[in-house]
């Protein structure tokens, strides 16, 4: 899934450059199992990039607006940057097989609240086989955590295996859950090769700084070609 | 037989349609419809309700007609606010998809003259005339598409045999080519006339409710 070219597999060129000439917003899937965090963390980078970037949030509950609302609450950042996508029972056809709901509320976004730098689209909560359809998103974020059990990297599954990044959140339960983070390293990276995994704890107080430090990578090679 | 109505009709068309149910997602909690009998009657007044209206607007839309005059024409037979909504996002969905597959100035033009979409109805009937398809390979699509959609929300929300449904759809069949064919007929009348007074206005108070209802649900599995 790697995304550094402005061609897809087969050469053909891809969109990248709005009507207006800009380019447009880079932007981020965000998948994996419910409750691993995917919520957390778009949260996390909203606040961590809010005041550099131009922002703006696309979330696909599963039956209700919950994910939004959260966002909301917390007021990572105002409403008119955040959309919610309903997806009928199916999350992950909304994100890989038909794409046209979570497209249509991107272009929204960025014509209501545009120029933006960066979209952050948090799919549903999902089994091990969800993944963005790359005519949605430019790279995604595989999130799971230590307390669904050490032997998800090892299951593997195309979110594990071919993720642009795979985040390993919520370290700091390891030894309450006897998880062995050792051995959930290992698998990875047997898993995922050269691809980067990332352990983190989103309740350290600056939890997501290297997933962020990630994001700005990315942005910064989207913006140089 | 056409190979592109096959595609233009088929279910897995990324044109946004799976995140709807068709009103049967309030027809299912108000109790109304919780076995495949129950769906079978809700699809046959689905199909002879919205589903006669829509073809007759798309077979309408792929005969020539005025697609303007469409457009308003199907706001006058969606009384409902929600389900207005819901068809011009269905429609901007479905001409994305449309737009793709069979690039035509005709399907051009109408994105840009309703950039918040069209009716999903005219948009169809477009795209079939866009895929050189005849006026009743649209009514046929638009029929099918009036019951193949709701068919699969229930499948998921009651968790029916697939088996059952299934066969729920194949037991309409004759009956959905007869609302094409009588679509189709007030479409040619349509378009002879320049008039959309001939197109079917059949409406389904009790769809208009739900969807209003529906509308105002904080949780919901679809959209519509």
């Amino acid at each position: 899934m790697h995304r550094d070219h402005p061609t897809d597999e087969f050469g053909t060129p891809r969109v990248t450059v709005l009507s207006s000439g800009r380019r447009r917003a880079l932007r981020i899937g965000l998948g994996g199992p419910v409750g691993s965090g995917k919520t957390a963390t778009v949260a996390a980078l909203c606040r961590a990039l809010r005041a550099e970037l131009s922002l703006a949030v696309v979330t696909n509950d599963i039956y209700t607006t919950e994910d939004a609302e959260f966002l909301l609450r917390h007021a990572v950042l105002p409403p008119e940057r955040i959309t919610a996508v309903e997806t009928g029972c199916c999350p992950h056809t909304a994100i890989r097989d038909d794409i046209s709901a979570n497209l249509e509320a991107v272009e929204d976004l960025e014509a209501a609240v545009g120029p933006l730098d960066l979209v952050l689209l948090e799919s549903g909560g999902d089994n091990l086989t969800a993944t963005f359809s790359r005519g949605l998103v430019d790279a995604q974020i595989f999130v799971i955590d230590v307390a669904g059990g050490d032997k998800i990297p090892r299951k593997g599954g195309p979110g594990v295996s071919g993720s642009d990044l795979l985040v390993i959140n919520k370290t700091d339960l390891a030894p309450l859950v006897g998880a062995d983070l050792a051995v959930m390293a290992r698998d990875a990276k047997a898993q995922r090769g050269e691809l980067p995994t990332l352990f983190c704890s989103l309740v350290d107080p600056d939890g997501v700084a290297p997933i962020a430090g990630w994001v700005r990578e990315r942005l910064a090679r989207w913006r140089a070609h | 037989m056409s190979g592109a109505l096959l595609l233009l009709a088929d279910g897995r068309f990324p044109a946004g349609g799976h995140a709807h149910s068709g009103g049967a997602e309030a027809a299912v909690k108000a109790g109304l419809v919780h076995d495949a009998d129950g769906l079978a009657a809700f699809l046959t007044g689905r199909l002879h309700t919205t589903g006669l209206t829509a073809a007759g607007l798309a077979a309408a839309a792929a005969g020539g007609f005025d697609p303007a005059g469409l457009d308003e024409a199907a706001d006058a037979r969606t009384p409902s606010p929600a389900l207005r909504a819901t068809s011009r996002r269905l429609g901007r969905q479905l001409l994305r998809a449309a737009r793709v597959c069979w690039p035509d100035p005709v399907l051009d033009g109408l994105a840009a003259a309703y950039p918040g979409g069209a009716h999903q109805s005219v948009v169809l009937g477009l795209a079939a005339r866009a895929a050189a398809l005849a006026p009743a390979d649209a009514a046929l699509a638009a029929a099918h598409e009036s019951v193949n959609g709701p068919a699969t929300a229930c499948t998921r929300l009651l968790g029916l045999d697939p088996y059952q449904v299934v066969a729920v759809l194949a037991r309409l069949a004759p009956e959905l080519d007869l609302v094409a064919e009588a679509a189709t007929r007030a479409a040619a009348e349509a378009v002879r006339r320049q008039d959309a007074q001939p197109l079917p206005a059949a409406s389904a108070p009790l769809l208009d409710l739900f969807a209003e209802r529906h509308n105002a649900w904080k949780v919901r599995l679809f959209a519509s």
